[in-house]
């Protein structure tokens, strides 16, 4: 499952990212590495970016890049 | 001995919004500067304070998650730190959200730079239940610990201790200090160093473990780092048996290096947390996630934002404006000691030197300065949005819809103040994209700015539509300012897709948590960008200036006609005499030179007297000066009263006579300018153009009109009226002159005219702010092309699409 697909107000744990480059970087930077739980507080008011609380801290991102991001639920 | 009189620089380096400009603030106080990074439009702000006998300088670095080389800001704090190797660096920490603030000490760490840890926003933390055990906290990472609360002050004195005390320790070992990267990774590691080590050259300026982990994680920079500094082959077979290694690794642990290292300094920060945080409350629901259920509604959300915006705009427009337009006669008066050093004894003409100073690159510095309370008034709102943290919340909610078009919810800002809607300003749009990290969707909304309804197009639609749609003005002014967004929707969209190149950064946006904004911080923030902007604007201006000046200046009208406008001079002059009589008291008092210092002398207290308006007590103060310092003159001026009331007869007939001969000889300055803009080289320039222009239905007076308002469009009506004759500045005469001079003219001229002037070129300002914000003189001179092309075209169409519909 990617986090995309993740409904609004569930909690989920990174498995692995599917990215290249600048875009991969960043989101490692910000603490998408495998194990985290994340989950998705709200879609914007036109379903994209969406939000995410991760490490405590609230960080928006792109359904284009979340669809690189591999989770799993428990 | 102390340091002594060696100074320290010290670099504050830090995530996004952990304080560090505000910790910058508290170390040095007053006393600082602000400039923009060399090459680049990222701020530089640095500052110095005095510590015992040192001087300890401070610079400010961008704020960046981490230190890759993959954005302009990381790639600037890294630089900074090694190149300008600053004796130490502070490290501003946000403790209420340690575990991502530590992932960036972990790589300062490896830099072996000596470090001190600013634990910041403690009161938060507090205020969140976290108990934090800074002693083990700096055991954990061999660095001193000050916990600060930097927005009350609190921890200044044992910060600036810790840093002269670090800086201090000889017995500094930073490389004791090592993260695990594991079993996977560490034997590469450790292989990497040695070799690295052998070059002895590269290890006197860059650790040799920060460097063999950059190099695994594929970093670009690294890697020229290293082919920079061997200077034979061995560097090149380095990368490449790196590059290697990343092969291997992958293809043994099905994943890349740079996904380890990240996880295990994200596991390591955990781990810390564990040993020294503690927490006694549970994750309660914070207030920013109360607000953000609010304002982050999928109804609530746009509702609010929409009126958010509505009163940014407002304020920044309807007050802004107001302040500009009450400060403006003062800033006016700046200019007045410059100009007066020129004193033309030629009552035509102005020198050449004179019109060069005055017109050109005085009333350059003018016009800009006139934005200058508008810009203080949108920085002031635009640091309130950004320390409150709802100016995330904006690009939030809008990047869906901007997205599409090659723009960045962070547009939203720059083009709602560039006059999407109506009426803004292109030069505070142009500075508000500063807040744009993507530097290619910045680049492309800087492109768009002059396609905003400026203010200064307002009065040139008003006179149109009056004149040609009176009957539906509104619904004509909205269609305007909807064909010109659509036009710059579109024109986004093709220039991000085939012209404009640039870092796009990923759109991973965070959410800060809310800031109630100090006032004195959004001060000193608006007026830190208030004068930057000044600086760096002043240095372009005179150039551009001068340019525009020239071209509508010459090159003059020949001596043919210069001898005419004399001889009417003369004539005017001669008319001035025989109305006098010779027995006119005041005859003598205007003779020769007399004639120019009265007329000086009359300008000034004109100018005077408005400016004092109705204020009775003044003006009474007023006449009193003027009559003191020349009494003939202010009888005179004053058309023949004193400035007690009382009339004198002779003086009176000779006003009468002067106002007179003053109308001729400012009617004659009037033709002889305007004769000189239609030869100038613009003016010869839009009248060639008239076969091409004719396609969209312009002639050449409007030609003139356009090339010649070029330099100041807020004058656009202005060089209307002065080229179809009308009082200068009224825009009914204006209207009722156009309609008299253009019989012929239709609707689809109309149209024709207010789409080539929606899509009007920018002004000089705007243009030189593109020049300092894209730092290219190539996209300035882009941004003042393109506007009038496809301008042309459109109008081109519009006008033939309506000949064939009649
Ligand atoms: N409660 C609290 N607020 C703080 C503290 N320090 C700073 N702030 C606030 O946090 C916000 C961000 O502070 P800045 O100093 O602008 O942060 P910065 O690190 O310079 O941010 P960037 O330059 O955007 O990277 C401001 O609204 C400050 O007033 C603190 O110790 N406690
Ligand atoms: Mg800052």
């Amino acid at each position: 499952m990617t986090l995309d697909e993740v409904p609004a107000g569930q909690e989920v744990t990174v498995v692995d990212l599917h990215l290249e480059g600048a875009e991969m970087q960043r989101l490692l930077d910000m603490g998408f590495v495998d194990g985290t739980r994340v989950k998705v507080v709200r879609n914007a008011p036109l379903k994209d970016p969406i939000d995410i609380k991760i490490k405590g801290y609230l960080v928006a991102i792109r359904r284009n890049e979340a669809k690189g991001i591999e989770v799993k639920t428990e | 001995m102390k340091h002594g009189h060696r100074d320290i620089l010290v670099g504050l380096a830090g995530q996004p919004n952990s304080g560090k400009s505000t910790i910058f603030n508290m170390l040095t106080g007053a006393r600082q500067h602000v400039a923009n990074f060399p090459g680049v439009t990222v701020e530089k702000k640095w500052g110095d304070y005095r510590y015992d006998d040192g001087k300890i300088e401070v610079v400010d670095l961008p704020g960046t998650y981490s230190l890759t080389s993959y954005t302009q800001e990381e790639r600037i704090a890294r630089d900074f730190i090694l190149l300008e190797q600053p004796e130490i660096v502070v490290v501003v920490i946000d403790a209420s959200n340690l575990e991502r603030n530590l992932y960036l000490a972990f790589q300062l760490r490896e830099m072996d730079i000596p470090l001190v840890l600013c634990l910041n926003m403690m009161d938060v933390a507090r205020r969140r239940g976290f108990k934090i055990d800074t002693q083990r906290l700096s055991a954990a990472l061999d660095v001193p610990v000050v916990p600060t609360v930097g927005k009350r002050g609190k921890g200044r004195a044992e910060l600036k201790r810790a840093i002269v005390e670090t800086c201090e320790r000889t017995d500094h070992h930073p490389a004791q200090w090592r993260m695990d990267y594991g079993g996977g990774l560490e034997p590469i590691l450790v292989r990497l160093e040695t070799q690295l080590r052998s070059r002895e050259h590269l290890m006197e300026d860059f650790s040799a473990r920060w460097l063999a982990v950059k190099l695994m994680e594929n970093d670009a920079e690294a890697r020229r780092i290293l082919l920079h500094h061997t200077h034979d082959e061995t560097g090149q077979q380095l990368c490449d048996s790196v590059d290697r290694l990343r092969r291997e690794f992958v293809e043994e642990h099905g994943k890349s290096p740079e996904k380890i290292i990240a996880a295990r300094r994200y596991r390591t920060a955990a781990r810390i947390m564990d040993d020294c945080v503690s927490r006694d409350k549970a994750d309660r629901r914070t207030l920013t996630d109360k607000i953000d259920a609010v304002v982050l509604h999928r109804l609530a959300g746009p509702i609010i934002l929409a009126a958010v915006l509505f009163g940014f705009y407002e304020i920044t427009m309807g007050l802004g404006t107001k302040l500009a337009n009450w400060c403006f006669p003062y800033t006016q008066r700046l200019g007045e000691p410059i100009a007066g050093l020129f004193t033309s004894s030629d009552l035509l003409r102005d020198g050449i030197f004179q019109s060069l100073v005055t017109d050109g690159i005085i009333g350059g510095v003018i016009a800009i300065l006139y934005y200058l309370p508008i810009f203080f008034v949108l920085f002031a709102l635009l640091a309130i949005f950004e320390d409150s943290g709802y100016m995330a919340r904006i690009a939030f909610i809008l990047d869906r819809l901007l997205r599409g078009f090659g723009l960045h919810g962070q547009s939203t800002l720059p083009m709602l103040l560039g006059g999407v809607i109506v009426g803004g300003c292109a030069i505070p749009g142009i500075m508000a994209t500063r807040a744009m990290k993507d530097q290619k969707a910045r680049l492309t909304t800087i492109l768009i700015m002059p396609l905003m309804n400026c203010m200064a197009k307002i009065p040139f639609y008003i006179l149109i539509v009056g004149i040609f749609f009176a009957s539906h003005k509104g619904l004509a002014l909205y269609s305007v300012s909807v064909f010109s967004f659509i036009v710059a929707l579109l024109v986004a969209k093709v220039f991000s897709r085939h012209l404009v190149r640039g870092e796009t950064a990923p759109f991973v946006l965070e959410l800060p948590a809310y800031h109630l904004p100090t006032v004195g911080g959004v001060l000193r923030r608006a007026i830190e960008r208030v004068w930057l902007f000044l600086r760096k604007i002043l240095t372009v201006v005179v150039a551009v200036m001068i340019l525009v000046w020239f071209f509508v200046t010459f090159p003059g009208i020949g001596t043919k006609r210069e001898v005419q406008y004399d001889l009417r001079m003369v004539s005017a002059r001669d008319t001035l005499v025989k109305k006098l009589g010779t027995d006119n008291r005041y005859a003598g008092a205007l003779q020769g030179n007399n004639l120019i210092e009265y007329l000086r002398f009359q300008q000034r207290y004109k100018e005077e007297k408005l400016a004092v308006g109705d204020n009775n007590s003044e003006l009474r103060r007023l006449t009193r000066t003027f009559e003191s310092q020349n009494r003939e003159f202010f009888l005179l001026a004053n058309r023949g009263r004193d400035a007690e009331g009382k009339i004198d007869r002779d003086a009176g007939k000779a006003a009468r006579a002067l106002r007179k001969f003053a109308g001729t000889v400012k009617k004659l300055k009037f033709k002889r300018r305007k004769e000189m803009v239609r030869d100038s080289y613009a003016g010869r320039f839009g009248r060639s153009l008239e076969p091409v222009t004719q396609l969209a239905g312009f002639n050449w007076r409007m030609n003139i009109a356009i090339t010649s308002s070029f330099a100041a469009k807020e004058n656009l009506v202005g060089t209307l009226g002065t080229i179809y004759s009308a009082e200068e500045g009224r825009s009914g005469e204006v209207g009722k002159s156009i309609r008299a001079a253009e019989t012929d003219w239709t609707k689809r001229h109309a149209v024709a005219i207010l789409i080539f002037v929606a899509l009007f070129p920018p002004c000089i300002p705007t243009l030189i702010m593109v020049k300092s914000e894209t730092g290219s003189y190539r996209w300035m001179f882009f941004t003042a092309v393109y506007p009038i092309i496809l301008g042309f075209i459109l109008a081109a169409i519009a006008f033939q699409i309506g000949a064939i519909f009649g």
